[in-house]
């Protein structure tokens, strides 16, 4: 990335969200940013325009772009709205369903009429080849080249445009997926293939298949999209490289996009870790909480030691109420992060225990809150937060709409108040403690899953409706840290500037520690090794290129694996006991305690090769000093102390370094308001990122 | 200001009962991620609640087991009652694995631990999780009393005071087939108490409570008023049915009878077959368990678990009938009858609460165990070993009232199958196929859930004991309202040798079992389905164009025009 960092450098970060499509450009010392609506039926038009903005408030011509990193809601939509590919499944005999058959169980347990999601695939696109290998990749039953061949012709009638290859074990052994590729690539060149030990070759052939046949659904989409973006930016005379947000954080090239699109899942939200991660870094920051809260959804995220935490697995288009178990698997490398209902546009309602409960079902921009006063009667947190007196009716989103607290208030009494014997305040209250508890349970859970505590966390707060609810999730976390860095509004596409080249290659190969093989070690690591930095590669010609060697473990017999991190040294030593010694001082550090006398296995392994990010600048120390003039004061509600208070109310834009202000107190910006309880107080630091903290005494 | 308190408390209650539910779920997923046996991380078998000082139940996760939604209930009061709440320390863990102290059959281990704050005792955490091996005959229904059924474990100190008790870890090693496993599930029980204790001390600190007084009253009144209000909105009356099943040798009957009163649900499984030889007898604890379970799904599906909201559903069996087997009767695979309750509880349901309950499915799961080792007919190959493969299969579901029954999909049970490939690892075995069963579904205006066809054998040179555990081979599930009855269960070699749906077999070595498990009944008559579901179930093969023909009338022409459709990949 040296390349690009001079002083001509141009950057554009553009991320296409469900409403928005940001678009942010990055010269030498400047940054400007632009928000425009998505454009569904063409979302690289919204990207062009977006370009057009930010390229006239710097005064530079699109032609002076050197560089575009695009990450998109696009491969997520296009699974939810099952907008995909005629697509057909080729796998084992006796295995057509397992797409279908998931996990045999029901995610909701009280539910008589359940509904599980459809399959990507209906039963009648799915085919089957007598062939079988067994666990250990030896041969049991061979794949007669003759039968897909005559297979090839019943897909050809059938005319698809993309075909997913899925065979059980072929993580250990792709022998027969190759031979099938090889036959259809001769007998139907124009069709696009996807296989399984390509896109995931990892043990468990639910999330294998799945993650293949998404894969092959959203390519033809994805590539024609890819390839007419491409377009669009040359006719503007932008020629410079383009380059695509991955689920894992990094990036990677267009044509790799293309053909694992699949990796693109949930790019956006990745982008918004990194940028916590890059805030984090400038901070001096080893354990973050980052927190996304915007209309629909908030995302959770842990990051350590300036990484966001990855996982393997991660499951999309959930179709009950958020509910885990309710989508579909997804088998990449991934920023792990819980993503709940609760949003500024989740709605409320009385269950039948008289519990208030929120969203996940959203009023969107449209009715959007019944705030917003056109026609939403149904009440949502916006409604809560404005009757709370967290927002201004007359400035929200810079004062470009004006919102309507009387019908917040009849919403809030006809749906919650007048069941529960609650005033509208009252019911405001109740709303904004279950959604703000809810989060506040998500990131728990994800805690405890992750083995850690969020007492020594700070929390980095972005997105819209996030610095709403900082103050009070940090009250219920106990964490005592919360920062609100600048440009939160636009803090993913900011985020994709900051990542890097990036892929990760995992196999799924089990070994026991006593039967560790430094051979077959060596060579898997140096096959892998080679795979993801032939990607980098292509991104990035001459860059500096860096390793993480990372082996997952577990005790034989144990269904759950524990990520183990190797040195460089360790990887290539291949040692046994050092693995070992890895292992059980991370068990130990999860749970507690090692489990005495039982043995240890190795199950996957992973390389991810990188270009190393560019050192980050910390923030400049500042000395605290008074707050600047209030613009005003209204009442605040603080649902810790249960009280209406009163709080002064504070332009960001008026606090030079180091200004401070105590709670109760609102600091506004164009784009949303920073609400600080009685418990909290704030300093503007050297960077201009708000830095909340729990307010001594 | 009198009112502002009040209603400050109501908030905060709000707030309290919710993260109550999310402390026990976190218990509940810590024990997913430490457990060994894999009954408990990969399918789900195992709950986890929080109680009140005096034993009341506040707060259940909800898992894979409706088996032990009143067990855990009953639980603690047991362990108060035996273990004294005088002697009662912090850093003290309990455990039992008794069959009716505990949640039915000793493969349940049960682990509590009391939850101390400022030196006094507030609550209590429980525990359950299925364990893979608790010694004796091994996990089967051949055993003919709970002496040979393994280790029983009475209530008892694990640690005390902190101090693990090695002398019961001896015993407990020297007494299963797989004593790290056991073991290392007994500290995973023990540290997911662990852990929720902890989040509910930060709740109580943070709303400042002295102990669990008021928020149990809240959680416990706000929970009876709801279930009373659902029970006295159902017209009052009394409804019977019965049920045949196969049972081990002989055929068994269940029979119920249900009252709706004002206040309360009595459910009486008097007339039921007594007790039976072979270890599928079902102490009270787990009938109570899946009669709760079906009523709660039709009557109170969105209130969450708790002393309260079981209380109003009373139910009774007769002392000696296989619903209600006392010691030492064996009970090994209670849940083959019991997860048969609820759809003959549904068959007396329908009658006062009708359009509500499904047809009926599978009921049971379809779980069977391998035992497989070197062929003793040749010399063993290279690398051939032992081992011990479980796995849990479902076959269909019944039919509800406007959709149709879910294919291979677990009900009443709530477990989860385990991936194939990951089976494979375990041991020398190998899964030739696993996929729906065409034509198993019953017609009928909604279709039952399709089975499976499961065939499994071992790698060359190995041979295996096959303990069955399948049910519905004679008596398969009936359709309500009209609808057909599901396909019944069969299982034989691939040479044509028969096998039975229970009990321990041998399998030689080059031969594999082949297995069709049940599908779900239907739901209303077939000619009133909507013709495009019947050409869409034809095009995706879930049935054949002989039964479109025969059971939904669609013509010979329409039958190949769809299938013809179909393969060329048509959406229908």
């Amino acid at each position: 990335m040296t390349t690009i960092t001079g002083t001509l450098a141009a950057r554009i970060g553009a991320d296409i969200g469900g409403t928005f499509t940001d678009v942010v450009l990055e010269t030498a010392g400047a940054r400007h940013s632009a928000k425009v609506l998505t454009t569904p039926a063409a979302p690289e038009l919204a990207i062009i325009e977006g370009l057009h903005q930010v390229c006239a408030k710097a005064g530079i011509a699109p032609g002076a772009i050197t560089q575009i990193i695009h990450g998109t809601t696009l491969a997520t939509n296009a699974l939810i709205e099952r907008r995909g590919a005629r697509t057909a499944l080729i796998t084992t005999a006796g295995f057509r369903d397992v797409i279908e058959m998931r996990t045999e169980s029901r995610f909701e347990q009280y539910d008589l009429n359940l509904v599980p999601p459809d399959p990507l695939l209906p039963r009648n696109r799915r085919h089957v080849v007598a062939e079988r290998m067994d666990a250990q990749g030896r041969v049991l039953l061979p794949l007669e080249r003759a039968e897909v061949e005559a297979l090839a012709e019943t897909l050809r009638a059938a005319d698809y445009d993309s075909i997913a290859v899925g065979l059980l074990h072929s993580y250990v052994n792709d022998r027969h997926e190759r031979l099938i590729a090889e036959v259809l690539r001769d007998r139907l060149p124009g069709v696009m293939l996807s296989l399984s030990c390509e896109v995931s070759p990892q043990m468990r052939e639910y999330e294998r298949f799945n993650t293949t046949i998404a894969n092959a659904y959203i390519k033809p989409l994805m590539k024609s999209y890819l390839g007419r973006l491409k377009g669009q930016l040359a006719e503007q005379g932008t020629t410079c490289p383009v380059f695509l947000m991955h689920s894992g954080g990094g990036i990677i090239d267009l044509e790799t996009a293309a053909e694992f699109p699949v990796r693109l899942v949930e790019s956006g939200p990745a982008g918004g870790a990194v940028f916590a991660a890059e805030i984090a870094a400038r901070h001096g920051l080893d354990r973050v909480l980052s927190f996304d809260m915007g209309g629909t959804t908030a995302k959770i995220c842990l990051i350590r030691g300036g990484t966001p935490k990855t996982a393997r697995v991660f499951e999309v288009a959930r179709s009950y109420r958020f509910k885990k178990g309710s989508g579909m698997p997804i088998s990449i490398p991934v920023i792990d992060m819980v993503e709940i209902g609760a949003g500024g546009g989740s709605l409320a309602r009385v269950d039948g225990i008289g519990q208030i409960r929120v969203g996940p079902e959203s009023a969107g921009s449209e009715p959007g809150p019944a705030c917003y006063g056109r026609g939403g009667l149904r009440p949502a947190v916006t409604d809560a937060d404005l009757v709370l007196g967290k927002l201004d009716p007359a400035s929200f989103a810079g004062g470009s709409m004006v919102l309507h607290p009387e019908a917040a208030a009849a919403a809030l009494t006809a749906h919650l108040g007048d069941r529960l014997e609650m005033s509208a305040l009252e019911a405001a209250w109740g709303l904004a403690e279950v959604v703000d508890e809810n989060m506040a349970n998500a990131a728990r859970v994800h805690a405890v899953e992750n083995g850690e505590d969020l007492a020594g966390y700070t929390m980095i707060a972005f997105g819209g409706a996030a610095p709403l609810h900082a103050a009070r999730l940090c009250e219920k976390l106990g964490v005592a840290r919360c920062l609100i860095p600048e440009g939160a509004g636009v803090g993913s596409a900011i985020g994709f500037l900051r990542a890097p080249f990036s892929f990760e290659a995992n196999r799924s190969v089990f070994m026991r520690v006593s039967a560790f093989d430094p051979a077959l070690v060596q060579r898997l690591f140096a096959e892998m090794t080679d795979e993801a930095t032939r990607f980098v590669r292509s991104c990035d010609a001459t860059a500096a290129i860096e390793a993480d060697y990372k082996v997952y473990m577990r005790y034989a017999g144990q269904g759950w694996e524990i990520p183990v991190p190797l040195t460089p040294d360790q990887a290539q030593t291949a040692d046994a006991t050092a693995f070992l010694a890895r292992f059980e001082a991370d068990y130990a550090a999860l749970f507690g305690r090692t489990v005495q006398g039982m043995a240890a296995e190795i199950t996957v392994w992973s390389v991810n090769a990188r270009t190393p990010t560019d050192p980050v600048a910390p923030a400049p120390a500042v000395i605290r000093r008074g707050s600047p003039d209030r613009v005003g004061q209204r009442p605040l509600f603080d649902a810790g102390l249960g009280v209406l208070t009163t709080a002064g109310v504070f332009a960001r834009a008026s606090f030079a370094p180091g200004a401070s202000v105590q709670g109760p107190a609102l600091i506004t910006e164009d784009e949303t308001t920073i609400v600080l309880t009685n418990s909290r107080q704030a300093m503007r630091l050297g960077d201009g990122t708000i830095e909340m903290t729990k307010a001594e005494g | 200001m009198a009112q502002t308190k009040a209603v400050l408390s109501k908030v905060a209650c709000q707030v309290m009962w919710n993260r109550l539910i999310s402390i026990v779920e976190e218990q509940a997923q810590a024990l997913v991620r430490t457990a060994f046996s894999t009954s408990v991380r990969e399918a789900g078998d195992l709950s986890a609640g929080v109680y009140d000082a005096g034993g009341a139940m506040l707060a259940q996760a909800v898992t894979g087991t409706p088996g032990h939604v009143n067990a855990m209930a009953d639980a603690v009061p047991h362990f108060i009652r035996t273990i004294g709440l005088a002697s009662m320390a912090e850093g003290d863990v309990y455990l039992t694995n008794d069959p009716w102290e505990g949640t039915g059959h000793m493969h349940d281990i049960t682990v509590v631990t009391p939850s101390f704050h400022r030196g006094a005792l507030i609550g209590f955490f429980a525990c359950t999780a299925h364990v893979v091996d608790i010694g004796g005959r091994g996990f089967g229904a051949d055993a003919q009393s709970i002496y040979e059924e393994g280790l029983h474990l009475p209530i008892m100190r694990f640690a005390d005071r902190g101090r693990v008790d090695q002398t019961l870890v001896s015993i407990i090693r020297a007494n299963v087939r797989e004593p790290d496993q056991l073991v290392g599930d007994l500290y995973a029980l023990a540290s997911c108490n662990e852990i929720g204790h902890r989040r509910l001390i930060g709740m109580v600190e943070e709303f400042a409570l002295v102990d669990l007084a008021e928020i149990a009253a809240f959680v416990l009144t706000s929970s009876r008023r709801a279930t009373l209000e659902r029970i006295n909105a159902l017209t009052p009356g009394v409804a019977e049915a019965a049920m045949r099943i196969d049972g081990y040798d002989r055929p068994i009957d269940l029979q119920v009878r249900l009252t709706v009163e004002r206040d309360r649900i009595l459910c009486d499984w008097a007339g039921t077959s007594g007790v039976d030889v072979k270890g599928i007898n079902v102490p009270l604890v787990y009938t109570k368990a899946y009669s709760c379970y079906a009523l709660k799904c039709a009557i109170a599906p969105d209130i969450p678990n708790n002393a309260a909201s079981l209380a109003p559903f009373e139910v009774m069996a007769p002392v000696h009938s296989i619903l209600n087997a006392v010691h030492p009767a064996p009970v090994a695979l209670r849940h083959v009858i019991g997860h048969m309750l609820p759809d003959t509880l549904y068959g007396a349901l329908d009658q006062l609460l009708p359009h509500t309950v499904p047809a009926e499915g599978a009921g049971c799961l379809c779980n069977f165990q391998l035992s497989l080792r070197p062929g003793s007919a040749t010399a063993p190959p290279p690398g051939a070993r032992r081992a011990e493969v479980l796995t849990f299969n479902s076959g269909g579901a019944g039919a509800r009232p406007t959709l149709d029954g879910l294919n291979a999909t677990a009900f009443p049970s709530g477990v989860m199958t385990m991936p194939v490939e990951a089976t494979e690892q375990v041991g020398p075995v190998i899964i030739w196929r696993k996929e729906l069963r065409p034509d198993s579904g019953g017609h009928g205006q909604y279709r039952g859930g399709l089975g499976q066809f499961m065939e499994v054998g071992a790698y060359a040179g190995h041979e295996f004991d096959f303990q069955a555990m399948f049910d519905r081979l004679h008596h398969p599930a009936r359709g309500r309202q009209g609808g057909g009855a599901g396909a019944a269960t069969t299982i034989a070699r691939d040479d044509g040798t028969v096998m039975k749906g229970k009990g321990k077999q041998f399998v030689p070595e080059g031969r594999r079992v082949c297995m069709a498990f049940p599908g779900g009944a239907g739901y209303g008559l077939a000619v009133a389905r909507d013709p495009a579901q019947v050409r869409r179930d034809l095009a995706l093969g879930y049935i054949s164009a002989a039964a479109a023909m025969r059971d939904y009338g669609l013509s010979a022409e329409d039958c190949a025009d769809v299938m013809r459709r179909a393969e060329l990949g048509e959406a229908f």
